[in-house]
């Protein structure tokens, strides 16, 4: 499949099944509220050595955060319910709390809850208040510019973390301005994040190691400096590749951001020098979630 | 189906309690059975038909007609459904429901609410002293729901109030809030004296300040609340002319009953050239 004069390899990006969820920061204005934001999901490329995944999933008008206030939209992704309350709850107390003017809540609904102030209550240090509100316990945390309100708990749903595409290109520069259209593209749409920074990722893993203990090593295929001595997939005009990651709630949302990152890269086409799109997968047998490239253009084509 | 509907033809001479008729104790019953259902006046044991007519099928949609204040325990325990009261009601309203919705159309006597566990009380007129209170004996008042009176309200409302929301749309009377451990209390009139007595935990909301503040309560000073955003928002669930007003949560805050080391608070708004008040 040729899109524009760009190759669409036939492969898959194999992604897992992981838990997730969302929780809406509010403040006194957008600064402060992206403040917390931002300081929440850092950190949180890859479960491999972070314990989350996160990220910013879009800003939110006063209309639509519970207490009325500019807020913003963030999803944490981990591979057990266990790790996701542990980190959310640390998240919280460390980046939420501490940030000036913040509160928190709630951005999901399910049946499984996990905590989200149920232990930050605790630095009120007696003096904390719960309100019932709507059904909803909530916690008034006293600090030094006010109250700290917080819900007690948040939901986690089933969600899809790990879908990927690969972007080679002709030059660096080339491959970087493809990643940042498809960055753009994809940051417009809902229920998803690009947990690595920017959006993009250079250093493409491969499963294992020649080092004891090392899960993931770097991608010899796909680096370029490596042609001619790894068994490489880049041809000699290819200079640079660069994946970009997305994390989504469900598997169409996933799904969809591939479909609008791929198109957004190809609308670049061979004349920017963009020669192929692929994929990163592990054989096909760790994930549970298989994205076909061609399958995924092809109901593009018919849409 | 048409609501049923019980109509009182025969005033009793002394109190009479109404605890087995709710809609959910009177589901699948025929007008027949519910005829015999036994009621208690006093020490006497009576019909249902003995004071009541009885149209309708739809136990879930139950409505009493010219109600009176000697008709108690309305209510009680109920479950599920709605009960609509035209006419007064008497002591015990609602005592320990759990669910469903109570809608009266008049007044209502002493203890209204105690003891409830959820569900939605609604009093178009006046309500007596103890409302959502814990009856002598009891440790714990209104254990959750939600009870609004739209005029005003007797002594002691909440009195060892333990969770739920209580909101006077008129006036109350002396010892709003007394000992309550928790829950939350708004007078949109204005409160009589001695507001929070013995108060441990929980938001007594007003919004006039009360004449005589109890001196073991302490000025906090003025606060913008975000947490009152998400409770005038919940109002409108009930059907508040609080939710009619915009949001407000700058209040002046009061901390106490430092008497019994409690910790908690009387809220009064400050931005009065902004309130709705008749």
């Amino acid at each position: 499949m040729i899109i524009n004069g760009v190759e669409i390899e036939d492969t898959f990006a194999e992604a897992f099944e992981m838990t997730a969820t969302r929780v809406i920061i509010t403040a006194i204005n957008y600064k402060w509220a992206r403040h917390a934001a931002v300081t929440m999901t850092g950190f949180a490329t890859s479960v491999i050595g972070c314990g989350v995944e996160a990220g910013i999933e879009r800003a939110l008008g006063g209309d639509e955060t519970p207490d009325g206030r500019p807020g913003i939209s963030v999803l944490l992704f981990a591979t057990s319910g266990s790790t996701l309350a542990k980190q959310v709850t640390n998240r919280v107390g460390q980046c939420v709390l501490t940030c000036p003017t913040s509160a928190i809540f709630s951005g999901i609904e399910s049946d499984q809850k996990i905590p989200l102030g149920q232990y930050i209550r605790y630095f009120g240090d007696g003096f904390q208040i719960s309100k019932v509100i709507g059904g909803k316990r909530y916690w008034r945390v006293p600090v030094m510019d006010g109250e700290f309100l917080c819900e007690e708990t948040t939901s986690r749903v089933k969600a899809v973390g790990g879908g990927n595409f690969l972007v080679l290109a002709k030059t660096l520069s080339q491959a970087l301005l493809a990643c940042e259209a498809a960055i753009d593209a994809i940051g417009k749409l809902p229920n998803l994040i690009m947990p690595f920074p920017g959006g993009g990722v250079r250093s493409g893993s491969k499963v294992g190691s020649k080092y004891k203990g090392l899960m993931a090593s770097t991608n010899d295929a796909y680096c370029p400096t490596l042609r001619g001595l790894t068994r490489s997939e880049l041809t000699p005009d290819i200079e640079a590749a660069m994946e970009i990651v997305i994390d989504g709630l469900t598997a169409e949302d996933v799904r969809l951001a591939m479909r609008t990152g791929i198109h957004a890269v190809c609308a670049l086409g061979a004349s920017q020098g963009i020669k192929k799109i692929t994929a990163g997968q592990y054989g096909g047998k760790l994930g549970q979630f298989h994205f076909h490239l061609r399958e995924i253009m092809n109901d593009a084509a018919h849409a | 189906m048409t609501p049923l509907t019980l109509e009182l033809h025969n005033i009793p001479t002394q109190r009479l309690d109404l605890s087995a008729l709710t809609p959910d104790r009177l589901a699948g019953m025929s007008a027949a059975e519910i005829s015999l259902i036994p009621l208690w006046m006093g020490n006497r044991q009576h019909t249902v038909e003995d004071f009541f007519s009885i149209t309708g099928e739809d136990a879930s949609q139950l409505v009493l007609n010219n109600a009176m204040n000697r008709l108690d325990c309305i209510g009680a325990d109920m479950t599920s459904g709605n009960i609509t009261i035209n006419g007064d009601a008497g002591v015990y309203l609602g005592q320990n429901m759990r669910g469903g919705k109570i809608h009266v159309n008049g007044d209502v006597a002493e203890y209204a609410g105690s003891g409830m566990f959820g569900g939605h009380i609604r009093i178009e007129g006046n309500a007596g002293d103890f409302l959502a209170a814990a009856i002598p004996g009891e440790r714990k008042g209104m254990r959750g729901g939600a009870i609004v009176v739209m005029g005003n309200a007797g002594d002691r409302v909440g009195d060892h109030l333990r969770r739920g929301t209580i909101l006077i749309e008129g006036n109350t009377g002396d010892y709003c809030g007394s000992r309550m451990s928790a829950g939350t209390i708004i007078v949109f009139g204005k409160a009589g004296n001695y507001v929070g007595f013995g108060m441990k935990r929980g938001t007594i909301l007003l919004s006039n300040a009360p004449d005589i503040m109890l001196p073991t309560f302490n000025d906090a000073g003025y606060h913008d609340l975000g947490f009152l955003v998400l409770l005038l928002s919940s109002l409108k669930e009930l059907d508040s002319r609080y939710a009619m007003n915009p949001a407000r949560k700058r209040v002046q805050r009061h901390l106490g009953d430092l008497a019994c080391n409690g910790k908690g608070e009387i809220l009064v708004w400050s931005d009065k050239t902004n309130m709705n008040c008749t």
